[in-house]
């Protein structure tokens, strides 16, 4: 058993864990947060994709030892309050999710998809981008919308701040 | 929100819990003093079992106990069962083999559970479940449909000689035989349609937790239909009964038709969380879900359809052998049989069918519905058959079929179904000008500039929703009536709870079913809650499958609503001394016709609670309950049209443009349509291009992860271009057909018509991966070279 310590949402988070736990199940288990998902036992379906200092990453594929001393955002940590996220208010304008499952990870690897592209995506980038996220409910069609408007919306708001 | 009726492209109340993180999935319930099970599951894919060992499991830390078929057997607990009787054409019964929750005697499909071990952790189950030994003598194996009724063939149940389930017919087989004798041209097709894993993305689970003082069950699982899982696992296989066994489906995430069934891992979570007396909680991981989760499809058809001199279909045989896996899931029967056959008439007058279906026992495993189940078997069939004879009589696929829709309503097919409405020359026109059909010839010019080679493709689908008359899926085989209820409960401050026997598990109920709502009483949709998956809040419904929540949940819900209008307008009649049948809502008021006398919703749901002033004889309160039982099927068709543009040096395929004009009769939210759509058509792209669930000759299952069970993914699959037409369901109040479905039904053949279009090569089978679109494309490209 290890103590890990990390700061996950912006709040400093400390569990007694086996050494081989997963960080998504360090964050599932040990904090209950239970918005990052497991959806496969590859590495292939990103339901479980949050942020670790600020890049995606698929929390299955990591151990919670290497998040030791982390900044660590999940889903839960995305909105400022009542206010959602500018990914998040677009999956639900343009219908991004159906069941819901695999949706905090696509939220969160969209959210790390438009930092990286500061914010320029055409429809090919965005479905080349989403090759690590499985859903099997909305065929894409509606997330890449909601991803496009979602970046568009940052870009513009970018622009009218400067 | 405001008031969003039918026809708003209202967002969806259930989604801030999405985007937030806040689902309630069955993996995130946690209960005090929870264990964990983890099942001990054979390699082998035939095998009896002579040995099981626990002695080390229990030695391990945290374990609880380790339980085999034997303490099952032991403790009364039933035989999983299909729920679905299928009479073979002798009139004897399908030939059902025994199957355990636990299997301590022969196993018969690879991933087949022997043994389960429950422990303090996850980690520790799953540690001791390796520490079981288990000694297996191997058994020889069949995988595939045809080698199953071969001659010498191993035998998988005592119960099914030569591995035959059943030997089914429909229709008229003289009549068949005669047309095609005397046919102009017979057109003959063999088609595998692919077996596919159904792959919802959150894997199935449940948590069990029993009271030993009220000698009563709680079970959280991953259901469509959580009344229907109380029922068998009540009547059937002897958990407890009904009053003491509450299931709850909360946020389910996706079913496709795999979350239908009650599988052995609930009965077992049930069963040890009484035997260890803690609550036992399970997850799948996904290689389970791949071993475990009832697969779909899976057929071997050889089809011929006779034309005569005019291209007029004259008859049309076909002969299915369907492969049911190892052992027969809750509804496997009807899927190759009543959900399958009755729809080979497709869009089409064809005067005589007959079709041969026989079910096998295969050392794989058990196949049952997925999403379609049975009619994108059928569609495969007849959309295939119909682009080939078009080809083969020298006519364009688009006039071929329009010179054998049907036109004229309602029709009886020679296969049970009575079509009620549609209007196919709609949708297959709306289809056409969008792909621009007329244009394709120059597209395909400028592509073989480019050295490449586009092809056309249509699929003219209809399907059947809104399953269905209990007294004739009674008369045909059923164990259930499928029939849906609904009640709407107005609380005094006129707020409106609907509980449903839907279940969504994706759908958006919690939207559409509130503007239904939102649209009768001119409230608020957020002063509407939808409230289902669970039993004990519930009174009985019989879930969502087969498209049925609109046709039918709504219809049940608009029943209710009914009566609570009539009740309302009483009492309103009653407080403003007017005549019952003046009395007009709108807008959330309840009027005087012709006065300016009013009465909000609100006042009048008081008024039915305090029951100070109510019509003589009358009840307080404002609550209504209704059961629909739907008077047919429903028949949602379409045309897709698919464009694709093959690379002949790679075998690729990219799909240019994918056209969807659908008739679903009514639209309640045209965004949720849309996104069903969206999804079907994905999944049988999916099924077209990359899915296929392969065993090796020793039934192992090859594709039993992500790493090599090709999902569609995000640049796999076009944006889609839909166009719906409308000719109204008579069958139901609200002219409702269903949508869930029709995309994975209508898609494959749509797309292999294009491929087999653009590569001059009719031989290709599902899926068309890179490598067999290129070996199947070398004709062609052979022939250009000379």
């Amino acid at each position: 058993m290890t103590q890990v310590a990390m700061t996950l949402n912006g709040k400093k988070v400390s569990a007694n864990v086996e050494d081989r736990t997963l960080l998504v199940h360090y964050i599932r288990e040990a904090q209950g947060l239970t918005g990052t998902h497991v959806g496969c036992d590859t590495s292939q379906c990103g339901a479980c994709v949050v942020h670790v200092n600020g890049r995606a990453v698929k929390s299955c594929t990591m151990l919670a030892v290497q998040a030791a001393g982390a900044e660590v955002m999940t889903v839960e940590g995305l909105a400022n309050g009542p206010e959602l996220h500018p990914v998040q208010a677009a999956f639900r304008e343009h219908h991004g999710l159906q069941c819901g499952f695999c949706t905090p990870g696509m939220i969160m690897t969209a959210v790390d998809m438009i930092r990286r592209h500061n914010g320029v995506l055409d429809e090919d980038t965005i479905r080349h981008e989403l090759e690590g996220n499985i859903c099997r409910c909305t065929g894409y069609h509606n997330i890449v919308k909601a991803i496009k408007a979602a970046a568009d919306q940052m870009v513009a708001m970018r622009t009218a701040a400067e | 929100m405001g008031v969003e009726g039918i026809g708003a492209r209202a967002l969806r109340k259930e989604d801030k819990r999405f985007i937030t993180g806040k689902g309630k999935y069955t993996d995130d319930m946690v209960l005090p003093r929870m264990t964990y099970a983890a099942f001990v599951r054979t390699p082998h894919a035939h095998a009896k079992v002579t040995n099981i060992d626990a002695s080390a499991a229990l030695d391990m830390p945290g374990v609880e106990a380790v339980l085999t078929g034997h303490e099952l057997v032991a403790d009364g607990i039933g035989n999983l069962i299909c729920g679905w009787m299928i009479h073979s054409k002798d009139g004897s019964p399908m030939n059902m083999g025994a199957w355990r929750a636990l299997e301590s005697e022969t196993v018969r499909f690879a991933g087949q559970a022997v043994a389960v071990v429950i422990a303090d952790t996850q980690a520790q189950a799953r540690d001791a479940a390796d520490q079981v030994v288990v000694d297996y003598e191997e058994l020889p194996v069949v995988v595939s449909t045809t080698d199953a009724l071969a001659g010498g063939a191993p035998q998988l149940h005592p119960e099914a000689p030569g591995n035959l389930i059943y030997d089914w017919d429909i229709g008229d087989e003289a009549a068949t035989n005669a047309a095609l004798s005397s046919a102009a041209h017979i057109t003959r097709l063999e088609i595998d349609n692919n077996r596919l894993v159904p792959n919802p993305m959150e894997p199935r689970a449940a948590l069990a937790d029993y009271d030993a003082a009220e000698e009563h069950y709680t079970l959280y699982t991953t259901s469509q239909n959580p009344h229907v899982a109380r029922l068998v696992l009540s009547a059937f296989y002897n958990v407890a009964p009904e009053h003491k066994l509450r299931v709850i489906a909360p946020d389910v995430g996706g079913g496709f038709g795999s979350k239908i069934f009650i599988y052995p891992e609930e009965i077992v979570a049930l069963w040890a969380s009484k035997r260890v007396g803690r609550p036992v909680k399970w997850v799948s991981d996904r290689t389970e879900a791949f071993l475990t989760d009832a697969h779909g499809r899976d057929h071997k058809t050889v089809a011929e359809l006779a034309t005569d001199a005019n291209g007029k279909i004259t008859g049309f045989r076909v002969q299915t052998v369907a492969n049911l896996g190892a052992y027969m899931s809750l509804f496997s029967s009807s899927v190759p049989t009543y959900l399958y056959a009755t729809l080979l008439s497709g869009q089409y007058d064809i005067p005589a069918i007959h079709a041969n279906v026989k079910a096998v026992y295969t050392n794989t495993t058990p196949v049952d519905a997925y999403r379609g189940a049975g009619r994108p078997e059928a569609t495969f069939v007849v959309e295939r058959i119909m682009e080939t004879a078009a080809r083969e009589l020298g006519l364009s696929p688009a006039e071929f079929r329009r010179r054998n829709f049907i036109r004229s309503f309602p029709h009886q097919t020679p296969v049970i179904m009575c079509y009620d409405a549609g209007d196919y020359d709609s949708s297959l026109d709306a289809a056409l000008k969008a792909i621009d059909y007329d244009g394709f010839p120059v597209r395909k010019a400028e592509a073989a500039s480019r050295g490449k080679l586009r092809g056309m493709g249509l699929s003219c689908y209809i399907e059947a929703c809104g399953i269905a008359p209990s007294a004739a899926v009674g008369s045909l085989g059923a164990g259930v009536g499928l029939w849906e209820s609904a009640e709407v409960r107005v609380n005094p401050v006129g707020t409106i709870e609907v509980l449903t026997g839907s279940h969504s598990h994706g759908q958006g109920h919690e939207t559409t079913f509130a503007q239904l709502v939102s649209e009768r009483f001119g409230v608020d949709t957020n002063a509407v809650a939808i409230v289902h998956g669970d039993t004990d809040k519930v009174q009985f419904g019989m879930g969502t499958y087969g498209s049925r929540s609109g046709a039918v949940g709504m219809s049940a819900i608009v029943k209710a609503l009914d009566k609570v209008e009539a009740k309302a307008k009483k009492i309103a009649a009653h407080l403003m001394e007017a005549s019952e049948a003046d009395i007009q809502i709108e807008g959330g008021e309840l009027k005087v016709a012709g006065t300016d006398k009013k009465l909000t919703f609100t006042e009048v749901a008081l008024a039915a609670y305090t029951a100070h002033n109510l019509p003589e004889g009358m009840e307080p309160g404002l609550k209504e309950g209704a059961f629909y039982d739907p008077t047919n099927f429903t028949f949602p068709a379409g045309t897709y049209a698919c464009e694709v543009e093959v690379d002949p040096d790679t075998g690729k395929t990219r799909i240019v443009k994918f056209v969807a004009a659908d008739d679903f009769g009514k639209i309640i939210n045209p965004m949720i349509v849309e996104g069903q759509v969206h999804g079907g058509l994905t999944q049988g792209i999916g099924q077209a291009l990359l899915e296929n669930a392969v065993y090796d000759e020793a039934g192992q299952l090859l594709a039993a992860s992500y790493m090599d069970y090709a999902m569609p993914r995000a640049d796999d699959v076009p944006s889609y271009e839909l166009y719906t037409t409308e000719t109204a369901c008579p069958g139901n109040p609200l002219g409702m057909k269903g949508c869930g479905e029709a995309g994975a039904i209508g898609s494959p053949p749509a797309v292999i018509n294009a491929i087999t279009d653009a590569i001059q090569n009719n031989n290709l089978a599902m899926p068309a991966t890179a490598e067999r679109v290129w070996r199947a494309s070398r004709g062609v490209m052979a022939q250009a070279a000379e």
